[in-house]
């Protein structure tokens, strides 16, 4: 039976929904499920870990914690792999898992993978599979000299499973890390978005250079609000300064694969499909039926996005009731 | 002051990727390689401090088939980098080979004042080469940055993390920097400084000088062309028509809502 280490991360006492994925899949595998949790709130979550899957919880409560240091944090990553000794590390390839998750596997001299889409765990063996030269082609990873196994996770790939509230857990608290000597957090801005982030989301609706300004992404705010979505924008409107980088889907932006992709004026250059290709269903809205977006989509409407997307809002309200 | 940039070389974004007959890799011949996009703003950024700090030198370091490698590497040179330094390697290597690889590289350069990278390559997107560097060198590192400055041995650095939260770190320098978007407008290389680039220095290191073993810890295998995607549905009439019968397809067909 492999043992596997599933790297928490949470948010407001919630268990993200990527962590959520690694420990189903790690549970329903038969391994031997331990989670590593860190921050002064880390208590207020094992619960949940063990609810979905973790027989075993690390903890380091220490308030050093609540904000990623690289440096405290591999200190006290490390240590944890080191006492629970696992075959396998699953963490989300989110920027705090790849920054952390890179430097850890450095330090115990073993191999990483990150942005995984396919998972496959059998006894002692991971099979894991990624896109590669921008989702053009995928390969199989194979780990060689490593004693250890870093698997990261694009988020929205895997099932989550079905809770069971009379699990119990048994938690080790792990010793506060040492003081940082070389890297000092001085401010962490909170965004004020208050949509889940695009590398999160289930449902993303996205404009191009045909919402024609910055006031024209007010319809797809309020189709968002509909959904529930998230609101991208391709390279475009962001370099004309009408959305902040945060929201751009593409290389240069962010990597998205959502259950759900609408595309609202835009065209399609490679760049915006190599961040959004991997979606399951892609929609695209375009007034030019031959713009490069309807080659990669499901469901295509050639027609002026400002008719089409509210009407379609109108629609989805009604469906959605 | 000695101001190194991480760089590599990657098939251009545009290029048609095809697997080569083993299925182990891609078929290399007809691709056009380029400098990776995101280390443009690491050379910028490099160039920006060399011109803020007395005394700087930039130097471009990188790994890969001395032929071609050298091809990106003239066009930092031509950005206005000083130098070059290329480990010239035939075989395919990951980034824990490249991380351990660049350290030792580094290490024996001497004196290192700060280390920019590019925050990922586009090709095998690791996003693990900035970190590992510097814990080898027992650095800080911060990835992902978009906004840098340094003020004696300390330097700040914004990074934008998900929700559109932004840190702000003090790092201790020398450290590893990895440029995004952002960060900087990458310059064009002038006429003058690509004639210029020719004659710049590059020096040459050998891969299998440096008695590396096991250093590979990655290695991709069964590759795969994406599977071939049913063609698009066009939704026709007017329309009312057309976004009832999408939100229609969307809940019943797709079933994603």
């Amino acid at each position: 039976m492999a043992k596997v280490l599933v790297f928490c991360e949470y948010n407001d006492g919630k268990v993200k929904n990527g962590t959520l994925e690694l420990l189903s899949a790690a549970q329903s595998s038969g391994a031997d499920v331990t989670a590593l949790v860190l921050g002064s709130t880390a208590e207020s979550v094992v619960e949940q870990l063990g609810h979905y899957g973790a027989k075993n919880v690390y903890l380091c409560s220490s308030a050093d914690l609540d904000s990623y240091n690289p440096e405290l944090y591999t200190e006290v990553t490390c240590s944890a792999l080191n006492k629970a000794q696992v075959d396998i590390v699953l963490a989300s390839s989110s920027q705090m898992g790849r920054d952390l998750f890179a430097r850890v596997g450095a330090r115990l001299n073993t191999g990483i993978v990150s942005d995984c889409t396919e998972l496959s765990l059998q006894g002692d063996s991971v099979k894991v599979r990624k896109p590669l030269y921008s989702g053009k082609c995928s390969a199989e990873a194979e780990f060689l000299n490593s004693p250890t196994k870093i698997v990261l996770m694009r988020q929205n790939q895997l099932p989550i499973g079905t809770p069971d509230a009379s699990a119990s857990v048994e938690v080790h608290n792990l010793e506060a890390p040492k003081a940082a000597t070389h890297t000092t957090i001085k401010e962490v801005v909170r965004g004020a978005m208050k949509r889940l982030d695009l590398t999160e989301a289930n449902i993303i609706i996205s404009g191009g250079r045909g919402m024609k300004d910055a006031d024209g992404f007010k319809i797809l705010e309020e189709a968002a609000d509909v959904l529930g979505a998230s609101v991208g924008a391709s390279r475009a409107v962001v370099d004309s300064g009408w959305v902040p980088h945060s929201m751009q889907v593409g290389q240069t932006g962010k990597t998205v694969a959502p259950t759900l992709y609408i595309a609202c004026g835009i065209s399609g250059a490679i760049q915006h499909l190599a961040g959004m290709s991997g979606s399951k269903v892609i929609v695209a809205i375009n007034k030019d039926p031959e713009a490069p977006i309807f080659q990669k989509a499901t469901y295509g409407i050639v027609g002026d996005v400002f008719e089409v997307l509210p009407k379609l809002t109108e629609e989805l309200k009604s469906v959605l009731q | 002051m000695r101001i190194f940039v991480c760089i590599k070389q990657v098939p251009d974004t545009e290029t048609k990727i095809k697997l080569n007959a083993s299925q182990d890799g891609i078929d290399e011949s007809g691709i056009k390689w380029i400098l990776n996009p995101y280390d443009e703003y690491a050379v910028e950024e490099a160039l920006n401090l060399k011109a803020a700090e007395a005394d700087s030198t930039v130097t471009v370091v990188s790994m890969g088939p001395k032929k071609r490698v050298v091809d990106s590497m003239r066009t930092a040179l031509a950005m206005g980098a000083d130098d070059g330094i290329v480990v010239d390697c035939e075989q395919e290597f990951d980034s824990a080979t490249a991380a351990v690889t660049i350290a030792k590289v580094l290490k024996d350069e001497g004196s290192i004042g700060m280390i920019f990278t590019g925050m990922t390559a586009i090709d095998k997107n690791a996003g693990i080469f900035n970190e590992q560097l510097a814990e080898h060198l027992n650095l800080a590192h911060t990835n992902v940055v978009t906004k840098f400055s340094k003020t004696g041995d300390t330097c700040s650095v914004e990074r934008s993390v998900e929700g559109g939260t932004t840190e702000v770190l003090e790092l201790k320098t020398p450290a590893v920097v990895g440029a995004t978007k952002g960060l900087n407008t990458p310059r064009y290389a002038s006429l003058p400084g690509i004639m210029k680039a020719k004659k710049k220095p590059i020096k040459e290191i050998a891969f299998s000088d440096l008695g590396f073993s096991d250093t590979q810890k990655v290695k991709y295998i069964n590759y795969q062309m994406p599977p071939e995607k049913p063609p698009v549905k066009m939704i026709e009439g007017d329309v009312a028509v057309q976004a009832k019968e999408l939100a229609s397809l969307l809940k019943n067909e797709a079933k994603v809502l």
